[in-house]
């Protein structure tokens, strides 16, 4: 089974590349982007086919190493 | 596999094409190489046995355009362990301890993808000079960018810093020195020239040249992929069982990785196990195990799909041609494979035999149990093209008198354009940015003195320590308006800011790029470079132990400026006598040592401020370099000395300047008494000469009388101004916004 | 004093603060690989500089995982003192022995460069040879050195005295002009609840010596000594 983890900064956290990117896009000829914020997209292969025993492994990956939960939320998804 | 096996001819693998003039020629060989190169087999290569011709015969590999001009450059010297020929060159400092170094360009990449590419070159020449026994100490890096008004500037200068300093940072190097210059010539071809140190015992100097029949070929670092196979597998497709999956990639580097290899590399090196080892750089595997076979005039098989592979349907063609990053190849002891695998294992690096040597003098790649390539080995090298390119030396211009130059109405406005213009502005933006410190022996930083300067871990408990001074140098207009007077002037500015830090300057490395060579007017520029420096090297002891050439620097036809880069390395007994340029206290004297005729020709002032590039280069006279630096060295390690600078761009009011914004001291002098016109004196790019800050200016006038070196007492340190009696005064600060504030706000500015 | 210091893959300032160390001490401390998670009973735990892991995913979150980790929180809970520099600040707080994170300079760029220092507070082991309110001058060398903690948790940090440095400019304002990274509160380094765990930015150890970046930094190691001989 597949599975994509998004990590994303918590709102009010500050994400001064993610400032960059809507400054340079401001730059470039694009006005109307407002906030940016950047986060981490991270794909997994897991040997194991019960979705809901896949899905609390990857709680606790996101919880132990995949994300900072002081500044990061993250999202899981299971695919095929 | 057993020797009869391996005279078998190749097999031909299913879809591999059948080899058309086309294909010959998108692998870079001429029709009359391609002649030699059926001569040597007897028969059409197959797919992979051309590629690696076309990779060993290469500019880059061959040096077949430079060769014959690079043997003109002297190499030896009492204290050159190793000159020119193996990764890196290697020279005895004294008490069991060797310097080990060389500069290496990554110019094309750096274009292309300037991160990865400035990264990557980075990472090379790093593994370059581990992989003969170093700890490397030392980066340094001299970089040549286009325009700033051109639009790709801003984005190669923060691509490539950012590169050098990803790459040197994560490794635990200290980048500690360089320079970057800009111009309009190389607005299509920048220059990334990289340089690393290292040190090594002088009895644990390990060397590329295989040896022992039977021995294992081990293979360690990163896994390959398709990284920087060249363009011409592009135009195989259909050799590819997955095409899909057929892209030539940039080189992309993981510095973590490389200092995994690096550690892992040391730990087996201080074992005995190793025979001989070698980096996979440009053309990986091909160079490497050709190399490695050719200098031990012993054959080899390599069992291709033994190699550690990091994509699916790799070919043999692919996995010879690879430029994957942090791999290394090695030639063991029998028997001391586990001991080594277990070595990487702990660095969670693969490992792999991956073949072993023989006595055929041939190179056998093996393929799942078929032979898919067999090349004799000597013909390759000794049948390889060398050409004797024609060449025009490039005449010398009439001199520039220094009344046909206009003086400034105003000088301090005058001084700081100078000092505010991109090739003399602070390079800080760039320095801040690489870590300059770690390591802890960093004695003089960017920017505080001639040559960067580190301390020597001493292999015994020693009282002092030993520092090694480093500096790279080119002055590429000079060399345009005339290669032998713009490459005599590289070495000796090298040699001069060794000096100036109270080091011996012991010997050099050399970066060669150039132009198309097939044109005569750049093969008369490469020519001429060459003997300019081999006249100084010669004459200034100071040999070329190691270097790298890069040609073909051209887009549509215009070339970049001649860029001979001299990276050099000098060593002080007692790092406690070195000094800086930074004018530190008030109530020094100033002396000038060296004549000034006030040469204006190819000077910054004129190129800045009256807009012209023009006139002859000043001349250097090595006789009198070495007379004006030996004495100069002589009162530094004297203790006599606080501060010294050598003059060169922008002459002697910039390397004033420069001292007091280094130090925070201003300063005043006048011009003497039957001086040259002042902008020529304050302007002038004399060469062979030196600022000293000194207690005791009287006594170095008359020292320096007695040595017959000219020496001029022109002022004192003190205050926070820069004045030059009735011609300027300039408070520091206001000199310094200028100076400090160009790169960040070029670099802040929407592009 | 008997020092630990932990060396992980990528790590690259372990030498430098082992030669500080040494230095001071006239000991070589012992050096601890990322998998031993059962070495030798020591006075005090390092954590150096460098790049472990790449710092790939987030600085120091994988070595935070390490199995030698597993053992420093444990000696932490029991009181050894632990000293975290640069990345072994950010390792230390990914492994929860601080509070808040070090994030991406607000700049973007790695900087390295002397700062200067605002010593709050002279009663920890680590800072007993410095008077609070004294300035002191010491390199950074980073791209993630931008301290962040959520609101409660600053409060808390400066209501229990739990901020040992503040970056400053060299006459001691704290203020932007010397803040190298964007940090909150100008915060260069915090101590635990305890002050037995300090974690810090700035390079003590790359100003140990005269000729080598100054001698500012050398009070921090002396200052152990005292404390843990």
């Amino acid at each position: 089974m597949k599975a994509r983890v998004h990590v994303t900064l918590k709102n009010g956290v500050l994400d001064p590349q993610g400032k960059a990117i809507g400054h340079s896009l401001n730059r470039l000829g694009f006005p109307e982007v407002g906030d940016v914020r950047q986060g981490k997209y991270i794909e997994l292969e897991l040997a194991e086919t019960d979705k809901a025993k896949a899905k609390a492994r990857l709680e606790d990956m996101c919880k132990k190493l995949l994300a900072n939960t002081v500044i990061e939320n993250y999202s899981i998804e299971l695919v095929g | 596999m057993t020797i009869a096996q391996e005279k078998n001819p190749p097999v031909k693998l299913p879809n591999e094409p059948t080899i058309t003039p086309q294909i010959v020629a998108e692998h870079g060989l001429a029709p009359d190489e391609y002649e030699r190169l059926l001569k040597i087999m007897g028969r059409t290569p197959t797919m992979v046995e051309l590629g690696i011709f076309s990779a060993m015969w290469s500019e880059h590999c061959s040096y077949k355009s430079s060769k014959v001009w690079l043997k003109k450059l002297p190499t030896s010297a009492p204290w050159v362990i190793q000159g020119p020929g193996e990764n890196a060159g290697v020279i005895d400092i004294g008490d069991g301890q060797a310097a080990i170094f060389k500069m290496e360009s990554h110019n094309h990449p750096s274009y292309i993808e300037p991160y990865q590419g400035a990264a990557t070159g980075v990472g090379g020449i790093l593994r370059d000079v581990f992989t003969m026994g170093a700890r490397p100490v030392a980066n340094l890096n001299a970089l040549r960018f286009g325009d700033p008004s051109h639009p790709k500037t801003r984005h190669l200068v923060s691509g490539v810093v950012a590169g050098i300093g990803g790459y040197g940072n994560c490794m635990g190097i200290p980048t500690v020195g360089g320079e970057t210059n800009f111009h309009a010539a190389y607005n299509g071809n920048i220059l990334v020239n990289a340089m690393t140190v290292g040190i090594a015992p002088t009895n644990k100097i390990f060397y590329a040249a295989a040896a022992g029949v039977g021995n294992p070929m081990v293979y360690v670092g990163s896994k390959t992929g398709r990284d920087g196979i060249h363009g011409a597998t592009m135009a195989s497709t259909e050799f590819n069982e997955d095409s899909e999956e057929k892209r030539p990639t940039v080189q992309v580097g993981d510095p973590f990785v490389e200092k995994l290899l690096l550690e892992a590399c040391l730990e087996l090196m201080a074992t005995d196990a190793i025979v001989a080892i070698q980096d996979m750089g440009a053309a990986g595997l091909t160079s490497s195990s050709f190399e490695m076979a050719a200098k031990g005039g012993l054959g080899l098989v390599v069992e291709l799909d033994k190699v550690p592979m990091r994509e699916t349907g790799m070919t043999p063609y692919e996995l010879m041609l690879s430029e994957s990053q942090e791999r290394m190849l090695i030639v063991l002891k029998p028997g001391r494979e586990d001991e080594a695998r277990k070595i990487f294992e702990k660095w969670e690096l693969d490992f792999a035999v991956i073949g072993h040597l023989t006595d055929t003098e041939r190179m056998v790649l093996s393929w799942h149990g078929e032979i898919v390539g067999n090349i004799p080995i000597p013909p390759l090298v000794t049948e390889a093209p060398m050409y004797e390119r024609p060449w025009t030396l490039t005449p010398l211009p009439p001199v520039l008198d220094a009344a046909e130059v206009p003086a400034p109405e105003d000088y301090k406005a005058s001084l700081l354009a100078l000092m505010g213009c991109p090739d003399l502005a602070s390079k800080a933006w760039i320095w801040h940015q690489y870590d300059h410190l770690i390591m802890g022996n960093t004695a003089i930083r960017p920017q505080d003195g001639d040559a960067a300067l580190v301390r020597v871990p001493q292999s015994t408990k020693a009282s002092s320590h030993k520092g090694l001074a480093m500096t790279s140098d080119c002055t590429p207009r000079y060399v345009q308006a005339h290669p032998e007077t713009g490459g005599r002037q590289a070495v000796a500015e090298a040699w001069r800011n060794i000096t100036a830090t109270g080091a011996r300057p012991l010997a050099v490395t050399d970066n060669m790029n150039f132009g198309n060579p097939q044109k005569p007017e750049i093969m008369g520029q490469f020519a001429g470079a060459i003997m300019g420096m081999a006249e100084a090297c010669r004459v200034l002891d100071f040999p070329v132990v190691s270097g790298n050439v890069s040609l073909y620097n051209e887009t549509e036809g215009r070339p970049i400026l001649p860029t001979p880069t001299i990276g050099a390395v000098g060593v002080i007994d007692d790092i406690a006598k070195a000094v800086g340029s930074r004018l530190r206290a008030a109530g020094h004297a100033l002396v000038l040592i060296g004549a000034t005729e006030g040469w204006l020709g190819q000077s910054l002032y004129l190129r800045e401020l009256c807009g012209r590039e023009e006139g002859a280069p000043p001349p250097v006279d090595l006789a009198v370099e070495r007379r004006n630096g030996d004495f100069v060295r002589g009162e530094i390690v004297g203790g006599r000395v606080a501060a010294c600078h050598d003059l060169s761009d922008g002459g002697l009011l910039v390397g004033l300047a420069e001292m007091c914004l280094a130090g925070g001291t201003g300063a005043t002098m006048k011009l003497p008494a039957g001086a040259a016109a002042p902008h020529a004196y304050l302007y002038g790019e004399d060469q062979g000469r030196y600022l000293v800050a000194i207690d005791d200016g009287n006594a170095l006038v008359a020292a320096a009388a007695a040595a017959g070196v000219p020496a001029t007492l022109l002022g004192y340190s003190g205050g926070d101004s820069l004045v030059v009696e009735g011609l300027l005064a300039l408070p520091l600060a206001e000199l310094r916004a200028v100076h400090e504030a160009w790169l960040p706000t070029y670099m802040n500015s929407a592009a | 004093m008997k020092a630990a210091v932990l060396v992980f893959p990528g790590s690259n300032r372990e030498g430098d603060v082992a030669q500080a160390i040494e230095l001071v001490t006239g000991r070589r401390p012992t050096m601890v690989w990322h998998g031993d998670g059962d070495f030798e009973k020591v006075d005090l735990i390092v954590v150096p500089g460098g790049f472990s892991y790449g710092d790939y995913l987030r600085c120091g979150a994988m070595a935070a995982q390490s199995p030698v980790m597993a053992e420093v929180k444990k000696r932490a809970a029991q009181g050894v003192p632990v000293l975290g520099i640069c990345n072994g600040f950010q390792i230390v707080t990914e492994a929860g022995l601080l509070p808040g994170t070090l994030m991406r300079n607000s700049h973007l760029k790695f900087v390295c460069a002397d700062v200067h220092l605002k010593v709050e507070t002279s009663q920890s082991l680590f800072t007993n040879r410095y008077q609070a309110g004294q300035v002191i001058k010491v390199p950074v060398a980073h791209a993630e050195g931008n301290y962040f903690a959520d609101a409660d948790t600053m409060k808390k940090l400066e209501d229990r005295g739990q901020i040992a440095f503040r970056y400053c400019s060299p006459e001691g304002a704290v203020d932007g002009s010397g803040n190298p990274n964007g940090s909150s509160s100008n915060i260069a380094g915090v101590f635990n609840e305890t002050k037995t765990v300090l974690g810090l930015m700035p390079h003590p150890e790359n100003a140990v010596e005269p000729m080598f970046g100054g001698t500012d930094g050398k009070g921090l190691f002396e200052g152990m000594v005292e404390a843990l001989s």
